[in-house]
């Protein structure tokens, strides 16, 4: 991790302090600042459970090359105060090699913190702001972390410029502060600095439910029905003016009931259509999922997950909607189910489930979850990708129409409302092929047929998963789970581990004969994922005949997974 | 998308459909289908440009016995998919359609918040104060003394007053109609479907099976004794103090449909990034 002599690849860095004392501002500053050096980054956010006001910490890492994973342990923790950040110990894991820098005028450090044996370096962050007219300690704390991790100040500079648009006293009076911040950092005397910063390239800064609200918009949705809810909420709030833009609208609903509706008539009406939402509302839109299913109505839904069951704990993550998204729903209900497996990938995997929904006239659930959803991640700039398929309209006055005509792909021509001659009512009753409903046994069997046939009817091609390496041992992981996974995993190779890693995005339909040809030659497979009942070991070991030897290694949320757990698991695992 | 031209001449023959009811003998929802049939007709508008969107009960039947587009829904959430798809497709003529049971008990909240949303759609409930698919349960609307297997000395509670609950969530059309008189709900339905807004027609529609006594209503009906009024604490007035069986429009508002704008992009797709580059 440290080049010798050069600076390290990657640093970890938080910010925390009470509400109010605009610690997401100076990490989003910050992060911002490590973009314009050069570098690569991701930040999370932690914040308790009031509404305004209690303790919030920023998480950063900041790297010369991606990041899809926070890394082991923080090396600087900064607290503007101590307030309830002693809540965070469990998220801010320090070592002996850490730093912690707290205000005298707050106290002492919590022993929690303490007691990992960091160096404690006392900064008078709110004195040093009361001696700059209109400074704050957040702007004397972001100089003073760019200083420890070596960003030049024009990039601290030019972030600040960029968030206080308006500039006058408030942008003087910050980067005044700033600049006392960084002068302190010289005066502790850091040993924190990133290695140089990588050539430049073309790089996106980003959030995972943005890229999945754009991937979207890319796919084609432009309607959108929102209900509110933790932690898909900034994905619908930056698709409401986003679709505004494009010709498309967002409309809140009163409920989940009502948005997983509107999203279905509106795509009834032709027009590709999307909701976002986390477990609770996911479990309240399922019967309605269903009705896509029987009606063959294309939509989207993007769960973006958090910790469960019931309102578990709203603001973390946790990957335990599997089962719902994938066996939720009554009846023989063939959908689609599709997870991202980084930042980036919330735009591709978005985009791709939209296409597939449309193609194939049914519901896509999009797992997402709280920690892709609310990082804010410096990329490369992501591939313009144009997935091909739409929907399959029928033409106006088609001689002896049939909307769910039994065809050889399972999929039928959509009479769109407004066009004559083919009118139909679309039904979550069982019916025959003109759409009219039917309680006979032969109808019910041929449609079962055809929905389940029509998910058969494509090659999936290349993306239904990402498989690396080779070898007799394989790690299978999916979602947020993917990023730590492959650090992890690149450390055991230095340790002589050779192996495959393969992360599923394409979970339903499941592909078993591309699941087979991945793990050929393997004999031992180790299955490392974030929900506490092993609901994806349950889920290969249902969809797929494996005869590899499978072991779990498996935590529920909320604390994001790290790669030194995996890792020295992968180390046990394959020693065994 | 503009909405069509209209189309004269049509038959209201042209908006029923070949597929047989599964309605008792007797039962309201046939005069009711027939009304629709005739205000569509009325209204010069073809069948491809309506779409009939239901919940699920007796009524909620009523899509498939159309030649529009039809929309058979899940329990409840007729008016959110009418929502969905009139927001997404402003040229469509839509009517939401339903019972008692799907509109005011399972889909209440829909029904609050569709008349406070006021989109440009019609919603007429097919009333018999009864579940008739489940084979007579009372509903909200049903009398609190009436016995049934599920609540065997009647429910006890005070029935529910949809026309007082519209007013007050803010439907910008108000009326009652009867299956009694096929024409005069025809023409309650094509005044529905010209008024701006979120417009709402409850028809007295009688369950002859379960309800059997509800054929004395066509002896009990009448015409409302006044013209229709613009002033809501008025007409919450005559609301709250009719015998229930006045029959017209009630009330007519002014309130702005929400109809946001769709299909006017002013940017392209990729224009979206900006945003994001660094």
């Amino acid at each position: 991790m440290t080049g010798e002599g050069k600076g390290l690849d990657s640093v970890s860095i938080a910010l925390a302090g009470s509400g109010g004392a605009g610690v997401m501002t100076a990490g989003n500053m910050l992060l911002e600042a490590a973009a314009q050096a050069g570098y690569y980054g991701l930040m999370t956010r932690s914040s308790g459970p009031q509404i305004r006001g209690g303790e919030a910490a920023a998480m950063l890492r900041v790297a010369t090359t991606p990041c899809d994973s926070v890394d082991d342990r923080y090396q600087v923790l900064v607290a503007i105060d101590w307030g309830n950040v002693a809540r965070f110990a469990a998220e801010l894991p320090l070592d002996a090699a850490s730093l912690i820098v707290g205000d005298p005028a707050h106290g002492e450090p919590p022993e929690v913190f303490l007691k990992s044996g960091a160096r404690h370096a006392p900064v008078t962050l709110k004195d040093i702001a009361k001696k700059i007219t209109g400074g704050w300690p957040n702007m004397v704390a972001l100089g003073l972390l760019g200083g420890i991790i070596g960003l030049p100040y024009a990039a601290l500079r030019a972030a600040v410029e960029r968030s206080l648009k308006k500039g006058g006293g408030a942008l003087a009076a910050s980067l005044a502060a700033v600049q006392a911040g960084a002068a302190e950092a010289a005066r502790i005397g850091s040993s924190y600095a990133l290695a140089p910063a990588p050539a430049r390239t073309a790089r996106w800064l980003i959030t995972g439910n943005q890229a999945a609200g754009y991937g979207a918009i890319r796919g084609g949705v432009r309607f959108v029905a929102a209900y509110p809810i933790t932690p898909a909420t900034e994905l619908l709030e930056w698709m409401a003016p986003s679709l505004e833009r494009v010709g498309g609208t967002l409309v809140q609903a009163e409920d989940e009931l009502a948005s997983i509706n509107m999203i279905l008539g509106a795509s009834y009406g032709g027009v590709p259509s999307l909701t976002a939402t986390s477990g609770p509302g996911l479990s309240l839109m399922i019967e309605a999922l269903g009705l896509g299913v029987a009606a063959e109505i294309p939509i989207v839904v993007v769960d973006v997950m958090r910790t469960g069951p019931s309102t578990g704990i709203a603001t973390k993550t946790e990957q335990a909607d599997l089962n719902l998204a994938m066996y939720g729903m009554h009846g023989d209900a063939p959908h689609l189910v599709l997870a991202p497996n980084s930042v980036a990938d919330c735009l591709r995997t978005t985009q791709w489930a939209t296409h597939l929904a449309e193609t194939l006239q049914v519901p896509a659930i999009v797992l997402s979850d709280q920690f892709f959803g609310q990082a804010r991640a410096v990329l490369e700039r992501p591939e313009t990708v144009a997935f091909a398929g739409e929907r399959l309209r029928a033409a106006p006055n088609a001689a002896d129409y049939k909307r769910y005509a039994l065809t050889e792909s399972g999929v039928s021509p959509m009479a769109i409302p407004g066009t004559a001659g083919i009118t139909y009512t679309a039904d979550g009753l069982e019916h025959a092929e003109r759409g009219t409903p039917s309680s006979l046994a032969s109808d019910h069997l041929a449609q079962l047929e055809k929905r389940a046939r029509k998910l058969a009817s494509i090659d999936y091609g290349e993306d239904w998963a990402d498989l690396e390496g080779e070898g007799e041992l394989a790690v299978i992981t999916w979602g947020s789970c993917t990023g730590a996974v492959r650090e992890a995993f690149s450390r055991a190779r230095s340790d002589g581990i050779t192996g495959r890693l393969l992360s599923l995005r394409l979970l339903s339909p499941a592909q078993p004969e591309k699941l087979r040809r991945a793990l050929a030659g393997v004999t031992r497979a180790l299955v490392i994922e974030q929900s506490f009942g092993g609901q994806f070991l349950r889920y290969l070991r249902g969809e797929y005949d494996l005869d590899c030897e499978l072991t779990s290694f498996r935590k529920p949320g909320p604390l994001p997974a790290r790669p030194d757990e995996i890792h020295r698991r992968i180390l046990d695992w394959s020693r065994a | 998308m503009n909405a069509p031209a209209p189309a004269a001449g049509l038959k209201p023959q042209l908006f029923k459909s070949d597929v047989k009811p599964v309605w008792c003998p007797g039962c309201g929802d046939y005069t009711v289908l027939s009304s629709v049939t005739k205000a569509l007709a009325a209204l010069e508008v073809r069948p491809e440009n309506v779409a009939v969107v239901s919940g699920i009960g007796c009524s909620s039947r009523i899509p498939a016995y159309t030649t529009c587009y039809g929309f058979h829904g899940v329990h409840g959430r007729a008016l959110a998919a009418a929502t969905g798809l009139k927001v997404a497709r402003p040229d469509l003529t839509v009517l939401a359609m339903g019972g008692d049971g799907d509109g005011y008990s399972i889909g209440g909240n829909h029904f609050l918040h569709a008349c406070r949303r006021n989109v440009d759609l019609t919603y007429i409930v097919m009333d018999n104060r009864v579940y008739g698919m489940t084979k007579g349960q009372p509903s909200p609307t049903t009398e609190p003394d009436w016995d049934s297997k599920l609540a065997p000395h009647g429910t006890g509670l005070r029935e529910f007053h949809p026309l007082v609950i519209a007013l007050a969530s803010g439907a910008n059309f108000i009326a009652r109609a009867t299956s009694s008189d096929p024409n005069g709900t025809a023409d309650l339905i094509a005044q529905a479907v010209r008024h701006p807004g979120f417009s709402f027609v409850e028809v007295l529609s009688p369950c002859v099976t379960f309800r059997p006594e509800q054929r004395n209503w066509k002896e009990m009906v009448h015409p409302a004794p006044v013209a229709p009024t613009d002033d809501a604490a008025r007409a919450a007035r005559r609301l709250m103090t009719d015998d229930g069986f006045n029959i017209g429009v009630l009330y007519a508002g002014h309130r702005k449909p929400y109809r946001p704008e769709m299909g006017r992009p002013a940017a392209e797709v990729a224009e979206l990034e900006t945003e994001f580059i660094l």
